[in-house]
């Protein structure tokens, strides 16, 4: 194994920066709606959604998912605005 | 122009028959179109023949089941999340369809040490081969060939839909047993001494 200095890095912080307990996709999917909507009103997040929080600094896909339904909420956000 | 359904008027109205479920679906699939739609459009990546597709999917998806939407958000947030999920589905699958878990273990395995650059000091240098060696170590202890199989393939950049179907598995089995793997090498890592601190000293 010969990592490169930024993938050995990478995997530096995905492994210290694991937690004992981690939502799953599916379960992160789950609250997705529910996050989305707390995000783009400003209001607290709650503890469950915090979790969601944690999950999509650590997944990328999660993470993609949700800045795509992101931009699409505000899109339509929008479009009903006008 | 409609007034906006509640989430219970939509239930009902999808749940119904004839023109009443017709006119509910016409209406959420043109809801669904545009927001994709755009939100593609803003990545640069529009193409209106996929777009149309996946919301078509997504429509049968959420018929069959209304009955898991629980009502904690707008119930066009939750059909928009579903539409989404398979857009990107789609997309990765296309996206990753010639690329073998094998091939993204090699690209790290067969890859030649590197050396050292201007920008690191001989220290530095030592100090970063010095945890990649421990990091090797608890490897070949603490893993299975499938966790670090799975492992290099999400370093790669693989998404763990990819890597699940290629292991005849699903994303929450995968996740779990990168989870396991992870905190392996994060025990290992710790009773070696090291620190989230040191990584970012070491590789700065």
């Amino acid at each position: 194994m010969a990592l490169r200095p930024e993938q050995a890095k990478a995997l530096f912080e995905m492994v210290l920066g694991t937690r004992d307990q981690e939502m799953t996709c599916d379960e992160c999917m789950a609250e997705i709606a529910e996050f989305v909507e707390v995000q783009l009103t400003g209001k607290p997040l709650s503890d469950a959604i915090q979790a969601v929080h944690e999950h999509l600094e650590r997944c990328h896909d999660c993470s993609d998912e949700y800045d795509v339904l992101r931009q699409a909420l505000e899109a339509l956000a929008e479009e009903e605005g006008r | 122009m409609h007034a906006p359904r509640e989430n219970a008027i939509w239930i009902r109205d999808l749940r119904a028959c004839g023109p009443v479920q017709a006119e509910a679906l016409t209406d959420l699939r043109g809801l669904l179109l545009r927001g994709l739609a755009k939100s593609f459009q803003a990545r640069g990546a529009l193409d209106q023949a996929f777009v149309e597709d996946v919301v078509q999917q997504a429509l049968v998806h959420i018929l069959d089941h209304l009955d898991q939407f629980q009502g904690r958000s707008r119930f066009t947030t939750w059909a928009m999340a579903i539409t989404v999920r398979l857009a990107l589905s789609a997309l990765r699958r296309t996206r990753w369809q010639d690329v073998s878990l094998e091939s993204m273990s090699a690209a790290i395995e067969d890859a030649p040490a590197w050396d050292r650059d201007d920008t690191t000091s001989p220290a530095q240098h030592a100090e970063q081969h010095a945890m990649v060696e421990t990091l090797r170590r608890l490897i070949d202890e603490a893993l299975t060939d499938k966790q670090w199989m799975a492992l290099t393939a999400e370093l790669g950049g693989m998404p763990l839909e990819e890597i699940a179907r290629r292991m005849g598995s699903n994303v929450n089995a995968v996740y779990k047993l990168l989870h396991d793997a992870r905190q392996r090498l994060k025990h290992g890592l710790e009773m070696a001494g090291y620190t989230a601190e040191d990584v970012r000293s070491a590789f700065a």
